[in-house]
């Protein structure tokens, strides 16, 4: 049994004043760790500097190792009294200029919605990790992919935020730096969306220090507490998310539309498998695009012709490219842990096209290969 | 400091407060390491006020969010000015939680006894028997409670270290010296600091100059005690060791100490 006095006076920062050590990941380092684990040591990799959070499975361990490496690094930790508490005091560590994130799944991500929006009023450059679980409601501690819609477009507003769909832990290690340098670069919140498998499962990956592998991280800055006298040295900033008149908000709006889409074709990304001459297109993200890229190469071994599109971002969604994909396409098969979802987002980038759409909507449960496979060549035969 | 005239209605509590405490904020000389967060309802009106950064937050969430910028840099002095709708109903958890954990940063509350952006609805703060547009017939407390005492409460869950106290801007030089020491108390660490205070709404009280007044200076005090509620032992020390003429002088000095070591 740990000491109490001992543990403690290791999370006050007098205890942290010795800590030197700057460099989190020694050059390049194969690992076998759980999702949470690996999200812990890409934030310190992408020298973020502090964490707040609220206990929610199946993010939990996010918390954990952060709060196990964090004195190492003299870097902090918070934990607030709800998710709303976790996303706006985020919100504050982003606005005195640190990289600060949170983590959080299911009905944690709903409360997180309110801080998100406020965010994406005032172009905040907070990271939330989302460990998607079964919903609605409390449903399952354990996975789903049905926080795809409140992810991408929760919130009273447009939808401004960025969404990566990871499918597995490398992904998740990579993505998981990258979202700081998106989210300091582009200023929109950044979601890493990624679900109770990938938070639970263990996987071998490849940790690092991305400064050693020559990438850039993009530093914070201080939008509140810059030097010099506000009014005399500087102008004060004045952050606001009310305003008076309609237009007064379209202005601004107008701004953040012209400013996203912009960005957008820089952000997109997304995965391809086979889709030159697929007559059945599957179409899937995160995990389960795993499942359907498994199920692409046996289908391929049999001579049937089956491509793949994995989106990795949801949102911006690369709909140029889905589009080009789907239209040498006879159908398309749309996979995923929710009834629809990822549905919508790909209907709504086809709308115009002439193409059958068919799918595999198992919400809440996890896609096996087999099952992608068997209703694949349904849609074939 | 300079500030802008206030957009607040005329006989407005807000416009007063804040004046005591952009006094406070000279007095201490910390304006250019002060970040301001107000929050949702009359209080965002200030968000371009004063000549300090200034944040205008969500309903109850100005606490977190000054909370989270105190946790990142806590060179800076937080200062979450908020109504009582803010802080004692949506943004309750906000406040018991922050006071519970000492954070240090300091919160104004200002009690006008109802919701006065939205028009004038009950708020806990609504004493018994006031009509307000969702208690048209005058509050009944057997349905909707007895109204919030909230220094009594932070006083009693805050650990030591915390500042607490009420004020009204029908005293403005007793108001002004209750900021000066929430602001010192969390300038010099110890712990939260919590004034709440007393403020007029003729609007929504629909009250002439004499009623708000007297709704001011005699019924709200009788259910809501003007006075400090818990002062650390070494914040009287700072005070009383400053001579009078010299006060802001040792005040400021005291500001400074964290910077210099």
């Amino acid at each position: 049994m740990t000491g109490l006095s001992e543990s403690t006076s290791a999370n006050r920062p007098a205890a942290r004043a010795g800590s030197s050590a700057t460099i989190p990941v020694p050059g390049e380092k194969r690992v076998f760790m759980t999702g949470n684990e690996v999200v812990a040591w890409a934030a310190i990799a992408a020298r973020a500097d502090i964490m707040y959070g609220y206990p929610i499975t199946p993010q939990n361990e996010v918390m954990h190792y952060w709060t196990r490496l964090a004195p190492k690094f003299g870097k902090e930790f918070l934990q607030t009294e709800d998710e709303l508490a976790a996303g706006f005091t985020t919100i504050g560590g982003v606005l005195a200029g640190k990289k600060a994130f949170t983590a959080t799944a299911g009905p944690g991500n709903i409360l997180m919605q309110e801080p998100a929006s406020m965010a994406e009023m005032m172009r905040l450059p907070v990271v939330v990790v989302i460990m998607q679980r079964g919903g609605p409601s409390t449903a399952t501690v354990i996975y789903s992919q049905q926080e795809v819609i409140l992810t991408t477009f929760g919130g009273n507003g447009e939808g401004f935020r960025i969404v990566y769909s990871t499918s597995g832990l490398q992904e998740l290690y990579d993505y998981t730096i990258k979202a700081f340098n998106t989210a300091w670069r582009y200023r929109f919140p950044v979601f890493v969306l990624a679900d109770g498998y990938q938070a639970k499962m263990r996987e071998p990956l490849t940790i690092y220090d991305p400064l050693a592998r020559g990438m850039e991280l993009v530093p914070p800055e201080q939008y509140v507490g810059r030097p010099g006298m506000p009014g005399v040295d500087r102008p004060p900033g004045h952050y606001r998310n009310t305003y008076n008149t309609e237009e007064e908000l379209y202005e601004i709006l107008q701004g953040h539309v012209q400013e996203y889409e912009r960005v957008a074709p820089e952000i997109m990304e997304h995965e391809s498998l086979e889709t030159e001459d697929a007559d059945l297109l599957i179409i899937a993200h995160g995990v389960v695009g795993r499942a359907a890229k498994q199920a692409v190469e046996q289908l391929r071994e049999e001579g049937l012709k089956v491509g793949c599109f994995r989106p990795v971002t949801l949102r911006p969604l690369s709909a140029g490219a889905l589009r080009d994909a789907v239209s040498r396409a006879k159908r398309i098969l749309v996979v995923e842990s929710a009834y629809g979802q990822l549905g919508k987002l790909v209907r709504d980038a086809l709308c115009g096209l002439v193409v059958e759409m068919f799918s595999l909507y198992k919400p809440g449960v996890g896609v096996t290969p087999e099952e992608v496979v068997i209703r694949s060549k349904e849609l074939i035969a | 400091m300079e500030t802008k005239p206030h957009k607040f209605c005329p006989g407005c509590g807000h416009g007063i407060a804040l004046r005591a405490l952009g006094q406070a904020i000279d007095e201490l000389g910390i304006q250019d390491r002060t970040v301001f967060g107000c929050d949702i309802g009359c209080s965002l009106l200030a968000w371009d006020f004063f000549n300090v950064d200034t944040v205008q937050t969500h309903h109850g969430r100005t606490t977190p969010v000054m909370t989270g910028i105190k946790r990142a840099n806590p060179d800076l002095i937080c200062i979450a000015y908020m109504g009582d709708g803010g802080g004692y109903a949506i943004g309750s958890q906000h406040l018991v939680n922050a006071a519970g954990r000492n954070e240090k940063i300091t919160v104004i509350l200002a009690n006008n006894t109802q919701y006065a952006m939205t028009g004038g609805q009950m708020a806990p703060t609504t004493l018994p028997g006031q009509k307000t547009e969702t208690t048209p017939y005058g509050r009944d407390v057997e349905w909707t409670g007895l109204p919030a005492q909230g220094p009594e409460m932070v006083a009693a869950i805050a650990p030591e270290g915390a500042y607490v106290a009420r004020g009204t801007v029908s005293k403005v030089r007793q108001l002004q010296k209750m900021y000066v020491r929430a602001l010192l108390n969390q300038i010099e660490g110890r712990g939260f600091s919590f004034v709440e205070t007393l403020a007029t709404c003729p609007t929504n009280w629909r009250t002439n100059a004499e009623k708000t007044w007297a709704f001011l200076e005699k019924q709200m005090p009788e259910y809501f005690r003007v006075g400090e509620l818990k002062v650390p032992v070494t914040t009287e020390e700072t005070l009383k060791s400053a001579d009078s003429r010299r006060r802001p002088e040792v005040l400021r000095k005291a500001s400074r100490r964290g910077e210099e070591e």
